[in-house]
């Protein structure tokens, strides 16, 4: 959190003034009690009219003083706060824009979500709280006292007595209610939790016969939670009784000594009221206090949780290196791959040469590397030793902006955002023209659904292109690598939605372009990858094979295993 | 102001009213605690009359401090324990609610759950049970003190001198209407504010879960551009709306200055003219603040409370769901079932207004393998929503070995199933947990001998604590296909007699798939089974393929009896499937 705040620099004339105006106002208001004892020892005292009429008049002003001070201040503060929380999002979404792949898996979706949405508001709360609170109550607290001095020395110590007890009051329960706090909201978690899992399986845990099950472990939750914040709940609420206490007995002293003093005539009746009053306004004040620290709480904790994704430095940083254009050719030399946290190798090391305009195949069983491995062309992720040599330079040591500009990627799992048809399109290339766009979509074998589509290119794609089909979508994703006529082309099982016919006019419609794209095609299917340059077969993180259709069959019993599972015909043949 | 919605009150006092005796002592300790605060300046005002120079009364002072010493610690305990009690009520009532909205939850019909995002349901059993739970322990302490407090401040005013306590209650409208006029204003300006906040959380949901295709298109400054630009223009509106409501409090606290302001002058003349003693007016003055600060905060709590109440409403809205009716009375138990389904005239349909399934005629014999084949949406499974009574049929009936499966059970039908869908589920816990999820009794051995039986024994090993490993919400950590063979683990190890398997293999690797079928073919054996497919080779194996097309089933019939008709099936399988 304390990093946090250095962005809140920006705002440092609002954070200046708010606590200032406010402080103004707090200082208006300690002047109230000294206008009460001059109307009652002045003005009641000697029946003096005239002279109430102007203390009077003296009251209001210094009321409209203080609605325009603090007006003043609360501008301010939310100029702050506001502007404050804008920042942090900035700063939040940008920082999450550089994490690497191995980051991004790190953390979860939803938890990115909420940080970026209800912590950022939180911590805006408490931010506008503290701008306009924080200074006024220890102000007015402080005020109280040395106004005090200026009435009555001697009762002014009884402030000396008071105030740090009840700081130590304060703080005290502050101190102990924040880890508490931590706890209740993590007793919430296990409750959200419970609540989230019983939606997405309901299926299972009806079909399992859980709902009894269920229903008694999330009683178990609840109970915990309520627990909790009974026990939360009996701490804070000594809070306020304890001030309550405090203050008081500083009246009570107040009163004694006050009584002496106006026997033996050094103080007037006025003065002693005064007083009481002073002690009165750090009891109000008090309260406030204590409400703004329950908010302070929440938004310091809900800050803690955006700093933790802002302290998560990029695995990757982006250096300046020179941009390296060429031809497409890969070479893996001895690369490998360990996902951090992992307890094997997803790729174990390989070596691999593939010229400019190659197709290459790669084929494996489920969770045998094979999205691992092109996702290393594009340094998605980095190999964890050996190298990946693009255009005849390590990828590390290129500028990833060009690198990537340069390669095409149809990711497995076919995502559009909400907008256009083309909105999406142009996300391969923000220059491309309308000709570019149907070509690219001509060549996906996308062509067609999407003249036909009211709106034609500028049909609207809803939210993850759920208005399109799994098919249609996934042609759209090729389409969109195909805009920028990438020199490097990868189908990440790409076409696994489309039938056969579609899936080959696709690649014959690849392989016709020119200069042809250095692909790799990921795919389950032998049939998708019968006509490669190149097939690599994976095992479990392992290469153990490379070569062409025709020869992989003869040689390779993985390779063979899979042909044989989707061909069973030919096994008689 | 709008106004409470008295059914909804209604309904929310029915789950306090367990809660009576906690109630009434709050009750009792708000009145003590006003009271005695109350009286605290009174006591005060009295000591400050009895200061006289030379001439004071020490024995009488001290009288009275001790007596104010007893008011004061009385406030403070009862203070205390009301808070103990609202808290005991508020969070009582709020588990009460959640377990009853989780309970709600396991006996909604499917429909309800389908038709409606998670996200939302789920905001409704968190967030809106604590919106209320923070409002109904606001509304509720500081509304009791808060008018007990106004009406007692008036009691003593007026027992003290009518005209200045007349003055007051003149001048306090005021304030209310300030409230309501800035309130009124500023909700406008929310609710623009909470568009524009909703704005920017539909982009950053869609951006945040498409962050690697953003990064593998270099789209990262677009992004943040875009991003801004929203960013921009909430700031703008959120920035006018927190200042305008943040106008309240000044704006009440002057016109409560008004008010001391009055009461001093009304005060000190009365005092002028000896209808009021010094220590009374400075008693007077105490009770002018007392008395304006609770309308501060009644007004912050009636807004706090019609929030809370909105939000008790959306809980209840979603508690008084109809549920799915009980079982029947004379429901009876599935036990050992031979597995002759049989469908007849079934209909059915999510929405009246789109037909799905109409008409459907269908003969399951023990122990035979039914292969479902079609296009997207053609209700697949929705077939299998209604064999295991997900969904009950419109019209027609179900039967299995001649009972309709609404006359049995709905546990006992569902054990006689085993199901294994194309969305994998696991829940969060150890490996153990989930595959032991439905024989909660199962050995060590039995489980293991699962696992090895679906093939999924040899990575389990591999994992950082073997069968005791926690795997998180979601299954995160798990390959898809991992998550696939825990499933279909699950499913052996309870050895079903009638199995369903929904695209269960479709993220599983060819090689891997047979090698599994293989181990279903041992489950199959002797069980009616009912397969979801889109792979040829379980196809080819199954007894019967029914080809379903917009809800209806349109051929049937074994591979080569379909291909033979060159109907649909043939078009199907060579779009599909040929090569």
């Amino acid at each position: 959190m304390k990093k946090l705040l250095r962005l809140l620099k920006n705002y440092k004339k609002e954070c200046v003034l708010a606590p200032l105006f406010k402080m103004l106002e707090a200082l208006f208001e300690l002047f109230v009690p000294l206008v009460m004892a001059a109307i009652i020892d002045t003005g009641v005292e000697y029946g003096d009219t005239p002279f109430i009429a102007k203390c009077a008049v003296l009251l209001v002003a210094l009321g409209v003083i203080g609605l325009v001070c603090s007006l003043t201040a609360q501008y301010f503060s939310a100029r702050a706060a506001v502007g404050f929380a804008a920042k942090i999002r900035h700063a939040l979404f940008s920082h999450i824009q550089e994490l690497s792949y191995s980051d991004l898996d790190g953390l979860g979706t939803s938890t990115m979500i909420n940080r970026l949405t209800s912590d950022v508001n939180q911590v805006q709360n408490g931010v506008n709280l503290v701008l306009r609170l924080a200074m006024r109550s220890p102000f007015v607290v402080f005020g109280a006292m040395i106004m005090a001095f200026t009435v009555d020395v001697q009762g002014a110590l009884t402030f000396v007595v008071v105030i740090p007890l009840l700081a130590i009051v304060v703080f005290g329960v502050m101190l102990a209610t924040i880890p508490l706090f931590k706890k209740v909201q993590g007793k919430l978690d296990i409750v959200m939790r419970r609540t989230r899992e019983n939606l997405t399986g309901v299926r299972v845990i009806r079909a399992f016969h859980q709902e009894e099950a269920q229903t008694e472990a999330f009683a178990e939750d609840t109970k915990g939670l309520l627990k909790a914040q009974v026990f939360t709940g009996r701490i804070t609420a000594l809070m306020n009784p304890l001030t309550v206490v405090i203050v008081n007995a500083g009246i009570l002293a107040l009163l004694w000594t006050g009584a002496v003093k106006v026997d033996g005539g050094i103080l007037t009746a006025g003065a002693v009221i005064a007083l009481v009053n002073y002690m009165s306004q750090i009891l109000i004040e008090l309260v406030k206090l204590a409400n703004l620290i329950i908010t302070v709480t929440k938004a310091w904790a809900c800050g803690d949780r955006i700093q933790a994704v802002l302290d998560k430095s990029s695995s990757m940083p982006v250096e300046n290196a020179p941009a390296c254009v060429g031809d497409g050719t890969v070479t893996f030399e001895n690369a490998s791959l360990t996902y951090p946290n992992a307890a094997e190798q997803t790729l174990y090391p390989f070596s691999l040469t593939v010229k400019a305009g190659e197709t290459v195949g790669i084929i494996g069983g489920t969770g045998s590397g094979k999205s691992s491995l092109v996702n290393l062309i594009p340094r998605l992720y980095d190999a964890t030793s050996g190298r990946v040599v693009v255009n005849g330079t390590d990828v590390r040591k290129q500028d990833v902006k060009t690198l990537r500009d340069m390669i095409g990627i149809v990711p497995q799992h076919a995502a559009l955002l909400k907008g256009t048809v083309r909105s999406n399109l142009l996300w391969g290339n923000p220059d491309a023209n309308d000709e570019q766009l149907w070509n690219a979509l001509e060549m996906a074998q996308a062509k067609e659904f999407v003249a036909e589509k009211d709106g034609g290119l500028d049909a609207p794609v809803s939210q993850g292109g759920k208005n399109f089909s799994g098919g249609q979508r996934q042609r759209l994703t090729i389409a969109r690598a195909l805009v920028r006529q990438p020199r490097i082309l990868i189908l990440d099982d790409a076409s696994s939605a489309l039938d056969y016919m579609t899936d080959a006019a696709l690649r014959k419609a690849i392989a016709a372009l020119t200069p042809r794209p250095t692909t790799f095609i990921v795919s389950q299917r032998t049939a998708s990858l019968q006509n490669a340059d190149k097939i690599v077969v994976l095992e479990d993180g392992e290469v153990v094979a490379v070569g062409v259709h025709k020869e992989l069959l003869q040689t390779c019993d993985v390779y063979r295993e899979i042909h044989l599972s989707q061909y069973p015909e030919e096994v008689t043949e | 102001m709008k106004k409470l919605p008295t059914a909804d009150l209604r309904a929310v006092l029915r789950y306090i009213r367990p809660y009576t005796g906690h109630l009434i002592l709050s009750v009792i300790f708000a009145f003590i605690m006003v009271y005695e605060t109350l009286h605290v300046p009174s006591l005060i005002g009295d000591a400050i009359d009895l200061m006289l120079p030379e001439k004071t009364d020490f024995s009488a002072v001290m009288t009275i401090l001790l007596e104010m010493v007893v008011y004061i610690v009385l406030s403070a305990v009862s203070q205390w324990l009301l808070s103990l009690c609202n808290n005991h009520i508020a969070y009582r009532v709020v588990q009460n609610m959640r377990k009853e909205a989780f309970d709600k939850l396991q006996k909604l019909p499917l429909g309800y759950l389908d038709k409606h995002p998670y996200g939302e349901v789920v905001s409704r059993i968190i967030t809106d049970v604590d919106q209320f739970s923070d409002g109904l322990l606001m509304g509720f302490t500081q509304l009791l003190t808060g008018v007990m407090t106004i009406i007692g401040t008036l009691v003593f005013m007026f027992m003290m001198s009518p005209a200045v306590a007349t003055v007051v209650v003149f001048v306090t409208p005021l304030s209310l209407f300030t409230a309501a006029f800035i309130a009124k204003r500023s909700y406008a300006l929310f609710h623009k504010q909470a568009e524009v906040r909703g704005e920017q959380t539909a982009y950053i949901e869609e951006m945040i879960g498409q962050q690697k295709t953003t990064k593998a298109f270099g789209r990262e400054q677009e992004a943040v551009a875009q991003f801004d630009e929203i960013n921009r223009e909430l700031e703008t509106c959120s920035r006018k709306a927190v200042f305008f409501s943040s106008t309240t409090n000044p704006s009440t606290r002057f016109v409560n200055s008004l008010v001391y302001a009055g009461v001093g002058v009304f005060g000190a003349i009365a005092a002028i003219n000896g209808r009021l003693s010094v220590g009374q007016l400075s008693c007077f003055l105490s009770y002018a603040n007392q008395y304006t600060k609770p309308f501060n905060e009644i007004s912050a709590v009636v807004t706090e409370l019609q929030n809370s109440l909105a939000c008790a409403a959306r809980v209840l809205e979603f508690i008084n769901e109809k549920p799915l009716p009980p079982d029947a009375a004379d429901a009876v138990s599935l036990d050992d079932p031979q597995g002759h389904i049989v469908l007849s005239n079934v209909s059915f349909s999510y929405s009246p207004d789109r037909p799905l399934i109409q008409n459907v005629n269908l003969e399951v014999k023990p122990s035979q393998r039914i292969a479902i084949v079609g296009p997207t949406g053609c209700g697949k499974t929705t077939l299998i929503n209604l064999l295991m009574r997900f969904y009950d049929v419109d019209d027609g009936n179900i039967s299995i070995d001649g009972i309709d499966i609404r006359k049995l059970t709905t546990r006992s039908l569902r054990k006689g199933y085993g199901m294994v869908l194309q969305e994998t589920w696991l829940k969060s816990g150890t490996i153990r947990e989930n595959l032991a999820m439905g024989r909660p009794d199962a050995s060590g051995d039995e489980i293991v001998a699962a696992a090895k039986a679906a093939h999924a024994h040899s990575f389990i090993r591999r994992l950082p604590n073997g069968y005791d490993t926690v795997i998180a919400e979601d299954g995160g950590g798990l390959s898809q296909g991992q998550k696939q063979l825990l499933c279909i683990a699950r499913v052996m190890l309870c050895q079903p007699p009638m199995l369903i398997l929904d695209e269960a293999t479709s993220s599983i690797d060819t090689r891997t798939e047979i090698k599994i079928q293989k181990a279903f073919a041992t489950l199959m054996k002797g069980r009616t089974t009912f397969i979801v497919a889109h792979r040829l080779s379980t196809i080819l194996e199954a007894d019967c393929i029914l080809v379903m097309r917009d809800g209806n089933i349109i051929e049937q019939g074994t591979h080569k009896e379909l291909l033979a008709a060159n109907g649909f099936y043939t078009q199907l399988y060579n779009s599909q499937f040929a090569h």
